[in-house]
């Protein structure tokens, strides 16, 4: 049942990919998590066994009665391959800590992926809701009514100082962690990323790259959260990111004019070498594909390149990763196919792209 | 957050490692950051990060302190300095006096605003009411209005009288508070 609910997955980009709602030519995506623990039970890192079966028939009883959930699909985790782990994580619907645990632990998805429910994860149970585009206001409403819908049949554990009760403390109060992906690719060109940085530090911001298969930032995609979680209610921790992120926006608009006016001939230099590259090669890491196609989209963005939308070119940064290529293949693949397929895949997309 | 490599700086930037399989998480501020450079791949773990934080912690971190269990699930801040996780609900009860610091150093605030559930108990319910009052008694008494200030006092009285007439169970609870 797993593998058919996600074999559909492949063939529509997940909905924070569809290059949709505001700003979506600078701001990827919303993101929202949860985190909630249930009174009478361990945290997930020290409960075992039977409580921990019990805690996930709990939770999919109280999904049950929700009107948010109702069309969800669950998996339990023994019903999920490695592949289907690393491709949900891929798709940023569980955590990469979710899918390493190998005790029991469950999720539950929406076929539009805008919500996805971890159960004992870090916490007993994270909710997630994703969204393309800068809409940070709307996700929080919706994740308020499922939290409150999902409240009515679980034991959340709540303290009158402390809030709601989180395994971390870095967490504890709110749960909460709002996050927006921003693709800043002219503003590190321009080298000026680190005061954006700055001014997040001074606000208890924090600025995190997106990861390809290393360790190492790529694509110049930065994901801004909150990291306070105590002392600030939801929608004014909504409404600070919101501040700093259209801020960001501004100054990511002016460094693309600031380009274009300046330095366009090497400009367009830097995006017709990426594109030739991702045209022309057979053997590609994610890494390097990753770098080259965030040129692309600047070229997108700026009407300097044409042929293809952004959500096609979104999508393809989703393709490219490792299992991704596997679930096309319907094979596991070793680092070398990979390569060899994703320079395949990225030749065929982009045969008709062509600089304007 | 503070800075893992100087403690000092605010962290600004926050890094995932994988290291032998394992997710490491990586809070620097900026200039560690810069200077720090390639040397990311070297071996950290949270918990030891976060024992770090622990370690700066006032005086109160003792080791008997850091070795007191939670009554409910047997976990101490030893053990959250060395997962980077507590044990259970209870221990935010249990082990209050060595969390707190944590939880100020983390969190800059040591009281929830916010969401909180609809169905919670009586007691949890009063304990809020309880402490929004005296914040309101606070402010009023700093804007000098002594009027409002009294009325405000009053009402938390009422709600003290309530509780001591309430149930042996929240009282028992409240004479473990008045000890500290
Ligand atoms: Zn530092
Ligand atoms: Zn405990």
């Amino acid at each position: 049942m797993a593998i058919g609910f996600l074999d559909e997955l492949i063939n529509v980009p997940g909905e924070w990919l569809r290059a949709e709602g505001p700003e979506s030519d600078i701001v990827i995506s919303s993101r929202i998590r949860l985190a909630r623990n249930f009174s009478g039970f361990f945290f997930s890192n020290i409960l075992e066994g039977e409580a921990r079966r019990q805690l996930i028939e709990m939770v999919r009883e109280a999904i049950a009665k929700t009107s948010l959930l109702k069309e969800s699909e669950f998996f339990y985790n023994d019903k999920l391959t490695a592949v289907d782990n690393e491709f949900l994580v891929e798709r940023h619907l569980i955590s990469r800590e979710h899918a390493r645990e190998k005790r029991e632990r469950a999720v539950c998805l929406m076929k539009d992926e805008i919500i996805s429910l971890m159960i004992l994860e870090e916490d007993h149970m994270r909710i997630q809701m994703l969204q393309s585009g800068f809409k940070l206001k709307e996700v929080w409403g919706t994740m308020d009514t499922l939290d409150s819908q999902l409240e009515k049949s679980l034991p959340y554990a709540f303290h009158p100082e402390f809030g709601y009760l989180t395994a971390c403390p870095t967490n504890v109060g709110t749960g909460i962690r709002i996050s927006s992906m921003l693709h800043l690719p002219a503003l590190v060109m321009i080298k000026q990323l680190s005061k954006v940085l700055q001014a997040l530090q001074k606000m208890n911001l924090a600025a995190r790259g997106m990861y390809g298969e290393g360790t190492q930032a790529t694509g110049n995609f930065f994901q801004i959260s909150n990291q306070i979680t105590l002392g600030l209610d939801e929608l004014d921790i909504v409404d600070s990111l919101e501040k700093v992120i259209r801020q960001i926006i501004g100054h990511e608009r002016e460094a693309r004019q600031a380009l274009l006016k300046s330095r366009k001939f090497r400009l367009q230099d830097q995006i017709g070498r990426a594109l030739g590259i991702l045209k022309n090669s057979y053997i590609i890491s994610s890494n390097e594909t990753m770098t080259l196609l965030s040129m692309a989209r600047l070229g997108l963005d700026l009407s300097l390149i044409g042929g293809m939308n952004t959500r096609m070119l979104n999508e393809l940064f989703l393709l490219i990763q490792p299992s991704h290529l596997q679930r096309i293949a319907k094979r596991t693949l070793s680092a070398k196919e990979r390569d060899i397929r994703r320079a395949e895949l990225v030749r065929e997309r982009l045969k008709s792209v062509e600089l304007a | 957050m503070l800075c893992n490599l100087c403690g000092k700086n605010d962290a600004s930037i926050h890094l995932t490692e994988i290291v032998n399989g394992k997710a490491i998480e990586l809070h620097l501020c900026e200039s560690c950051a810069q200077e720090k450079g390639a040397e990311f791949s070297h071996q950290f773990s949270f918990g030891d990060l976060l024992a770090g934080l622990a370690d700066l912690a006032p005086i109160t971190m003792s080791e008997a302190v850091r070795l007191e269990k939670c009554s409910t699930c047997g976990q101490s801040i030893a053990e959250l300095s060395k997962s980077g996780r507590l044990g259970c609900p209870d221990c935010y009860k249990n082990l209050q006096r060595s969390l707190l610091p944590i939880i100020k150093r983390v969190q800059r605030s040591t009281q929830h605003v916010g969401k909180r559930p609809q169905k919670v108990s009586a007691k949890v319910k009063r304990q809020i009411t309880v402490r929004e009052l005296e914040e309101k008694l606070k402010k009023f008494i700093a804007q000098e209005d002594y009027e409002k200030a009294a009325e405000v006092r009053d009402e938390i009285r009422k709600l003290a009288a309530e509780k001591s007439r309430t149930s042996e169970n929240s009282s028992k609870e409240s004479g473990t508070k008045e000890k500290k």
